[in-house]
Parts: structure tokens; sequence; C-alpha cells
């Protein structure tokens, strides 16, 4: 650490930690209801329990990305954050809404929009709150002593992100233009800006890492997000093929999202190989493995298992399945899940001051977590590809198919424990660091 | 090799052209010729449907045009294969519907919004799914 207000990241990132918790549980809560137990059923309904795990997801994970940058943008403008005060009442207000919108989802106070449930009032909030985090950020570039394009890529993803939430909340009387609508927003983060701050944080990762030299790692950066760009802006239409738009979607969105899994096999290229050029061997080996796992599973989850089910043709049979949630969970677990958890991991040691560098508990976090989320994927998996070929080939009722999935849910279950067992123990060591000091800046030399 | 300028013009132009792209299809696709949203026939009776769908997060355990979650059953085309007196039925009852153990919350929806909703899922099977709706509906079985 060198800049003290870097240390507001911790705040960020111990939120982060809080909710992702409370999205296991809600995760559960789910799982449970599919294998057959549904005894919450009257005070969590699955559609409670559903909007809460995927919101927390998003709520987690932004953060996570505001807590990324809070600790980045210093470091790279040279200059501290120009209000330290401002960014702790920015924290408290997205904790605010987030618990806000939380608790309404258990009262029916929800907008039942995938992903976007946070009710229209809410929403204004959430855009004061960004508009808020962006000011400080931007402000902090700006009057910096340089620019480099590792803050800019991150803070590019971070402008378009709050804008792109605009398109959400336009009202529509048409469920087909809600929907289309609706991708923008979703896919355009996911698929588009999110990669930005992900592709930001990564490259800032393998600079103080790998040591490689930044030109290099940089212009390799340009080139990951200039494909993510090209393939998935227009692999939006993937999600556009059986929602009531001309079937011109069906050649563009097959088309450029055949195209995406390219721009995550370069990310994983790009880290595997500056990790392999590069000279410095920084102690932090947590680090490390999250920041390659990131690209890597990323590849995997949201590249490959992506493209399992993005051709028009077999997205006709898997559209509205179990397929989605194989898909959706490695995806996010790889590209977003685990990139918040390398940066944790890399600048946890630097504000607190405790170098928890290597410790048996981390490595084993990082592996169960992994192998846990793998089985999940897997379990999923058959589920899904079950259910497509009972239900919409074979045409049985589909209550009759759930009944026979059951028992993949039981596994999933099996599965989640051990991913859960995996983020309690990083949740353990993130304790064990302790709170940020300012006698962390007297030990920067590893940093 | 490709230097760090290029990389950053193929970047921003990259975005750029397919952003500019993607914008002329979304205009092109809701163009009136190309339109097959079915949006000429939504009625306020349509909008009440569908103001209740979303006040009640339907899409949190069903899917409609293949989205929300995997809980319970996809509703395109459900009045052709359910009839529309069950599915006001399942809407109006006071007690949780509970077809094979899988509970769905007892909404009590009054008489007119129950019709409301009916009406909300007639529109959808209506719109043209560009073949979507052969594979989640029983008539596909006659068909394949």
């Amino acid at each position: 650490m060198k800049y003290k207000s870097q240390k507001v990241a911790y705040w960020f990132f111990a939120l982060s930690m809080l909710l992702f918790a409370l999205q296991i549980i809600y995760g559960f809560i789910m799982g449970f209801a599919h294998a057959g137990f549904d005894g919450l059923h009257d005070v969590i309904p699955f559609n409670t329990a559903r909007a809460v795990h995927t919101n927390l997801l998003v709520v987690w994970l932004l953060s996570g990305f505001m807590g990324a940058a809070y600790y980045i943008i210093p470091e790279e403008a040279q200059r501290e954050l120009v209000s330290v005060k401002l960014a702790y009442v920015q924290l408290i207000s997205l904790a605010v809404v987030g618990v806000i919108a939380i608790v309404g989802y258990h009262f029916n106070y929800w907008e039942g929009r995938k992903f976007l449930e946070i009710p229209r009032p809410l929403d204004y909030l959430v855009v004061v709150n960004v508009l808020l985090f962006l000011g400080l950020i931007l402000v902090t570039l700006f009057k910096g002593k340089r620019r480099t394009t590792t803050a800019l890529v991150l803070s590019m993803g971070l402008l378009f992100a709050a804008l792109l939430y605009l398109p959400g909340m336009l009202p529509f009387d048409s469920q087909v233009m809600d929907s289309f609508f609706r991708w923008w927003v979703v896919h355009l983060w996911v698929e588009g800006v999110w990669e930005l701050i992900m592709g930001g944080i990564l490259s800032f990762l393998l600079i103080k890492l790998t040591g490689v030299d930044r030109e290099v790692i940089e212009k390799w950066l340009y080139v990951i997000v200039g494909l993510t760009f090209l393939s998935g802006v227009l692999g939006t239409g993937h999600h556009y093929y059986y929602i009531g738009v001309n079937k011109i979607w069906l050649i563009v969105g097959g088309i450029f999202s055949a195209l995406e899994p390219l721009a995550f096999l370069a990310m994983a290229l790009f880290a595997v190989n500056m990790y392999r050029k590069g000279e410095k061997k920084h102690p932090n080996k947590l680090a490390l493995y999250w920041t390659l796992g990131a690209a890597i599973v990323s590849f995997i989850g949201a590249g490959l298992l992506g493209f399992a089910h993005t051709l028009p043709q077999t997205n006709l049979y898997t559209h509205g399945t179990l397929v989605t949630a194989m898909h959706g969970h490695l995806a996010f677990w790889g590209a977003y899940a685990m990139i918040v958890l390398a940066i944790i991991s890399y600048s946890l040691p630097n504000m607190t001051g405790r170098k928890l560098y290597e410790s048996a508990r981390g490595r084993m976090a990082f592996w169960m977590s992994n192998i846990g989320m793998i089985g999940m994927t897997v379990a999923f998996g058959v589920a899904g590809v079950v259910q497509v070929y009972l239900e919409r080939k074979l045409k049985m009722e589909f209550m009759e198919v759930q009944k026979e999935i059951e028992v993949h849910f039981m596994v999933l279950i099996i599965c989640a424990t051990l991913f859960m067992t995996g983020i309690i123990l990083y949740m353990v060591d993130f304790y064990k660091h302790g709170k940020p000091t300012d006698e962390a800046l007297e030990t920067a030399s590893n940093d | 090799m490709l230097s760090k300028k290029q990389a950053r013009a193929f970047f921003l132009g990259g975005t750029l052209v397919t952003f500019l792209i993607f914008i002329g299809l979304t205009i092109y696709s809701f163009s009136k010729p190309q339109d097959q949203s079915n949006s000429e026939n939504i009625t306020e009776a349509v909008v009440r449907g569908k103001t209740l769908w979303e006040e009640n997060n339907c899409m949190g355990c069903h899917t409609i045009l293949g989205e929300g979650a995997y809980y319970a059953p996809e509703l395109t085309k459900v009045i052709e294969r359910r009839g529309a007196g069950y599915i006001k039925a399942v809407l109006m009852t006071p007690v949780a519907w509970e077809p094979n153990g899988r509970k769905m919350v007892a909404y009590g929806f009054t008489e007119q919004e129950a019709l409301d909703l009916i009406e909300f899922f007639d529109w959808i099977d209506d719109v043209d799914l560009n073949g979507f709706d052969t594979v989640v509906s029983p008539l596909a079985k006659d068909n394949n």
C-alpha cells in the first residue's frame, strides 16, 4: 500500500464477503427446494430466494469492483483519493440500498425482471450512489500524476457499466421490448463492460505479480478488450433468438457469440504467458493462484460452456432450461468472483501489513472452492441435459421431469458444501489479516 | 509486431463499429415491416397482466419466452396446454397449488386480475418466436 486512502478498499471487500456469504445461504435454500425439500416455502418462497441469490451476487461483485478501483486508482494515478470521507458515504449508502432491496424481496417489494429486480425508486438511489463513486474515481484519476492504460480501462469499464444500467430503467408495455432492453444491461455488462473491469484488475495484478513490463501487458490488454467488444456486442444476439424478434439475430448472434470464447482464450493465454515471462517472483502466491485461476476458469465457464449452448440450433432446445444455470455458475465464478477474490488476496496483506502470503488454509480455500464449483457445474449440466431431453424431445410434463432430476440436486448440494467450505476458509483468512492500518505504509516494499 | 497504439485503435475502432451495427440492427428489428413482437395487439388488459407478472416476480420461478428461473413450468403457450379455466383456478386459489409436491405461492388473485394475466399469456402466445413455441408447446408432439 502506497497511499493511506487505499485503506477504504478494505471495507468494500468486507461488505463483499458478507454479502457473498448470504448469497451462498440463499443458494442452498434453492438447491434444497429443487431436491424436494422446500420447508422454508412459507417464509422464503423460491422466487424470493432466487431474486436474493442473484442480486446479492451483483451487489457483492460491484462492491468488490469498487473496492478494487479504490485500491488500484490511487496507486496508478500516484496520488491520494480525492475524498476518503465521501468514499465512506458511498460505501454506507451502497450497503443501505442493498439491504433495503434484499429485505424488500421478502415482502413482495420488487420488479419481477430477471437480475434487475431492484424496484424503480431504489434504482434512482443506485444511480446517485454510482455517480458519487464514479466522481471520486474519475477526479482522482484526472488530478493524478499519470494516466495509465490499466487505470483508463478500469475506469472506462466502471463508467460504461453505470451508463448501461439506464436502458434497464426504460418502461415498456411489451414483454418482448422489456426483455430485449433488459439484455442491453445484463449481457452488455457481463459479456462487455465488466470484462473491461476484469481486464483492468487482471492487468494491474499481472504487472504487480509478474514484473513484466507495463507496456507489454497493457498492449495485450487492449487486444483482449478489443476482442471482447468485437464479439460481445453483437453476441448479445444469442439472447434474441427466441424471444420474439427478427430472425436476423439468429445469424448475427450465432456468428458473433461463436467468437466470444476467443476473447476469453486470449485472456487465459495472456495471463499464463505473462506469468511465464515474468522474472519477478512475488511472494504472494495466493494472489497468483486466484489471478491465473480467474483467467483460466473464465475461459472454461464463460467461453467454452457458453459456446456449448449458444448456437441457435442447440439453443432452441436449451433456452429456458437448467443448462443456462450450468453455464451461469462457472462463468460468474471464473470471470468475476475469482478476480475479486484475487484482488482481495493481493491487497489485503498490503493494507493490513500482515504478510500471510502462503498458508495451507489459503491454498485449501482455492482448491476446495474451485473443485466444488466445477462439481456444481457438472450437476447442473447433467440435470439440464436430462431436462432438455425428457421435456423438449420426449415431451414429458414439466413436473414429471423435475422429479426425475431431483437426485442431481442432491449431488449439487454435496458439491456446494465443498464449495462453501472453501469460501469459509477464505473468509477465515480474510478475518485473520485483521484491520487495515497506516503502519502498512512502512512495509510497502513488496507491494 | 503490433504496437500499443495499433492495439488501442483496434479496441476503439472495433467497439465503435460493432456498437453502431448493433444499434442499426435494433432499429431494423423493431421497424414496422420486420416487427414480429405482436406489439399491435397489446391491450390495456395485457399491460395490466404484465404489471401483475412483474409485481409478483412470476419470473422468479417460471419462464416466459424462455426467460426466468427454472423451478416452475414455461408459460409460453400455457393456454393451449392447460386451458384458461385451469389457469384461472390456479391463480385464484387461496391454498397453495401443489402439482407433484412442488408448491406455488397462493396469490389468491381476484377474478379480474386472473383474467388480466390470462390476457397477457394469450398475447404472448401470438408472438412469433422463430420456432421456440413448437418446442415448448404440446402441439409440437403432433407436428414432429
